[in-house]
């Protein structure tokens, strides 16, 4: 499109924007925003939660949210690459979490658990990294690779089909009952940074989430094996003539997408001690929506989308629910959870920060 | 090029949104077809059956308008089982299936057909189990009688599809008034006739948990959570009546989702709301997350938490958060006839009885092979079982079994059930040991039922 062109479609457009359709998603807009406000309004000013209160359902909410994001982080780079949702996502997180239950139960017998928590917590991480990766790579060599060049929705509903062969495999490897992460003391009960008291386990979970999700822009931003993955997420045709390797590219997508799920499996460990073959359904349904929250196919949208998401399941039902004096408001959080996806996409429809994606792409 | 990717992703969306649909479309639509052959079978054969085999022979006895089951020479009188022996419930029901398996070995014959467990279905705790598990004993029908469910959400449907199809449900562990009545002579929403347990009514557990808060631990505020299953939702109901009517207040009443793993932000609103006591009658995991999250949210220090009969099992006990709470449940049965079911259970499966219904599944289990053995009618080398016949005796006869004297009322309730609170401190080291750490016991008279 020449410059001349964009000019002259200026006005074209500008009249065409002033539809029924326009004007009633400007009145949905307006009407969501006029809700959440007045909810908000009606319970802050109801007094019944402290400012201490409130500030703990956000940490909760970050915590969460930073989990989340680690999971999104692999949804959004395949789709990036493969512009597929892998839905065996969810079970590669669930499989690291598995194994970090092993290893920490392995561990907790130990006198290096209580000793030296950081040198346990380090290898029950990387435990559950390689596991994670591993079987990232075996899934998509197994069932996506063979399908390269397929129409998009046979690699998605494979993706079901992985997604589910990998419960009941675990399902009949650990059997069905619920698993009781041992309990770490060092990471129990609370620092205290200038008055702001947060919990342990939920700094170390913040702190390493936000050191990986770093890494993993670095590594994608600044690395040549980075460089590689964003040429074939730009183009993959035109990145293969240019000497790069696409399938070896598409297995390295994988196998850093797992590993972020891995450390999300351990993580999530720490903060939610318990879980069955059953965990990754649920994670892996929010991390999916944080992706397309943040944009999907953007990496730092996929770290603010998660985030974000935790803090409004954490808050909203709070915040917003109560205000209206709803009863059994907590119950409602996951519809608080997708009600704002809703809404972001109403404001934004391809995400937070999906629109350079878009006009890169365009 | 925006809109083009924006109905790619809607369409992927709709994908899903239409594979998800299909799944769930499917496993109702099976379901249905199936109940209605369920239903309609048994009606069927008793039809053929009523003119040709039974009131043409010398029986002078009516076949009551739900027909008879008709037991050939050499056949077994078949019952089912219809219990959570899957998931995190799965001491529930499997602590029941081994009850019903010792009692249908200690009853013996009747009138020479031996009695067969032909069924061993799985309710898994919810609707949908109970539903499917339901549909798959009554599609045979040979079953009498059938043995379930654990848990009062899959009692719902289970009541429902097995009753009308003629046959007798009996429980050793729902609990939820809606199944029965609220025992002040309002039927529950989800009562039919037919339906009977030997568990006691909520109704009772709710004002025994509400009367100890009360009257034991001193305390006026309190906090109550529950996870929208009937079970949860009948007893934590009925406890906010009865701690109301004692004059304390209920601080909040919420919920959570059954999968629901965060917890804080509701343990938030409960600390905001002042309460010195969270009860919590749900089931694990969520109860796991619960306890464990409770002891680090600000201002829930000193809180007390109490569960009640559903997280009172081997695993939940043994986690190092569950210490020093309180749980309400039934009463252990003590005496002889109680000990020597112990030493045959443990003779059988290896181990002590895992979790506080077998003993309500054993005098189910017996008491209705009871019933059935008195209404059965010898007709040659045959046997005919009248099923209004056997809901007729369940419901006359008193039956004395290891968890007391049972005489069902007309809407099936047959336990007056002591109710125990116990409590789970340091020095308790597995379920037995807990459940025998009785704190406070009341019987149904205690309470004013």
């Amino acid at each position: 499109m020449t410059q001349a062109a964009t000019v002259d479609a200026r006005p074209v457009r500008r009249v065409s924007r002033i539809t029924p359709v326009s004007i009633f998603l400007w009145g949905l807009r307006i009407a969501a925003l006029a809700v959440i406000l007045y909810g908000s309004f009606l319970s802050i000013s109801s007094g019944r939660l402290s400012a201490s209160q409130w500030r703990d359902l956000i940490v909760f909410g970050v915590s969460t949210g930073s989990v989340y994001a680690l999971i999104a982080l692999g949804y959004t780079m395949v789709y990036g690459v493969l512009r597929f949702i892998n839905f065996a996502h969810g079970e590669v997180f669930m499989v690291g979490a598995m194994m970090a239950f092993y290893v920490a139960n392995g561990l907790s017998t130990t006198s290096l658990w209580a000793n030296n928590p950081i040198v346990s917590l380090l290898i029950v991480l990387l435990a559950a990294m390689i596991t994670s990766t591993t079987v990232a790579v075996v899934v998509e060599r197994i069932a996506y690779r063979p399908l390269r060049g397929a129409p998009r929705l046979i690699p998605l509903i494979t993706s079901i089909g992985a997604s589910f062969t990998i419960q009941y495999l675990v399902r009949g490897l650990v059997g069905p009952s619920t698993k009781a992460f041992p309990r770490m003391e060092p990471l129990r009960g609370t620092f205290e940074l200038g008055g702001f008291v947060i919990l342990r386990s939920q700094v170390v979970v913040i702190v390493a989430a936000l050191t990986m999700m770093l890494l993993l822009y670095l590594f994608v931003e600044k690395t040549r094996t980075g460089k590689s993955m964003r040429a074939v997420s730009e183009d993959a045709e035109t990145a293969a003539l240019m000497g790069i390797d696409v399938d070896r590219t598409i297995v390295k997508v994988f196998a850093v997408g797992g590993a972020m799920a891995g450390v999300a499996g351990a993580l999530w460990g720490l903060v939610f001690p318990s879980l069955n073959f059953f965990s990754g359904f649920l994670p892996g349904i929010k991390a999916f929506t944080s992706a397309v929250l943040g944009g999907i196919g953007n990496i730092v949208g996929a770290m603010l989308g998660g985030v974000s998401l935790g803090i409004f399941e954490s808050v909203g039902p709070s915040l917003v629910l109560a205000g209206y004096e709803i009863p059994a408001f907590s119950q409602l959080k996951d519809v608080v959870a997708y009600s704002a996806l809703v809404l972001v996409l109403i404001f934004r429809p391809t995400g937070i920060l999906g629109e350079r994606l878009a006009q890169e792409r365009g | 090029m925006k809109t083009k990717r924006g109905l790619k992703l809607l369409a992927l969306l709709a994908v899903l949104t239409l594979v998800i649909a299909a799944c769930g479309g499917g496993e109702g639509g099976e379901d249905e077809t199936t109940t209605t052959a369920g239903t309609e079978e048994p009606t069927t054969t008793a039809g053929e059956e009523e003119p040709t085999t039974t009131a043409g022979e010398e029986e002078p006895m009516e076949p009551g308008e739900l027909g008879v089951v008709e037991v050939g020479a050499g056949e077994n009188v078949k019952i089912g089982s219809l219990q959570a022996i899957s998931g995190d419930v799965a001491s529930l029901g499997t602590d029941q299936v081994r009850a019903t398996e010792i009692a249908i070995a200690d009853f013996g014959d009747i009138q020479g057909h031996a009695v067969e467990l032909a069924f061993n279905e799985d309710d898994t705790c919810g609707a949908e189990g109970g539903q499917a598990g339901a549909t798959r004993i009554i599609a045979d029908p040979q079953v009498v009688a059938v043995i379930g469910t654990s848990c009062s959400g899959a009692g719902v449907p289970a009541s429902n599809v097995i009753t009308s199809a003629g046959r007798v449900l009996i429980s050793g562990s729902n609990t939820s008034p809606v199944l029965t009545s609220d025992l002040v002579g309002n039927e529950g929403p989800e009562h039919h006739p037919g339906y009977f347990r030997t568990a006691h009514n909520d109704a009772i557990q709710g004002a025994a948990a509400a009367q100890f808060v009360f009257d034991e631990l001193g305390l006026t505020s309190v906090a109550t959570v529950n996870d929208g299953d009937p079970y949860t939702q009948g007893l934590t109901s009925a406890f906010e009546a009865s701690f109301e009517e004692l004059g304390g207040t209920i601080a909040i009443s919420t919920a959570v989702t059954a999968d629901q793993t965060d917890m804080r932000p509701v343990l938030t609103e409960i600390a905001a709301a002042g309460a010195e006591l969270i009860f919590f009658p749900i089931f694990q995991p969520a109860g796991d997350f619960l306890a464990e999250q409770a002891l680090e949210v600000a201002g829930l220090e000193e809180t007390i938490l109490m569960g009640a009969d559903g997280l009172l099992s081997d695993t939940y006990v043994v986690l190092p958060q569950t210490e020093n709470m309180y749980f309400s449940g039934p009463q252990t049965p003590q005496g002889p006839a109680y000990d020597e079911f112990v030493g045959k259970y443990e003779a059988e499966y290896g181990e002590a009885p895992i979790q506080s219904f077998h003993a309500h599944a054993y005098d189910a289990t017996l008491m209705v092979l009871t019933a059935i053995s008195n209404v059965a009618q010898a007709d040659g080398d045959n046997l005919v079982i009248d099923l209004q016949a056997v809901r007729d005796e369940l419901h006359s006869m008193t039956y004395d079994g290891l968890t007391g004297s049972l005489s069902c009322d007309e809407f099936g309730d047959c336990a007056s059930p002591n109710i125990d609170i116990v409590q789970n401190t340091e020095a308790e080291a597995d379920i037995a040991a807990v459940r025998a750490n009785v704190q406070a016991t009341y019987s149904a008279s205690d309470l004013g039922f």
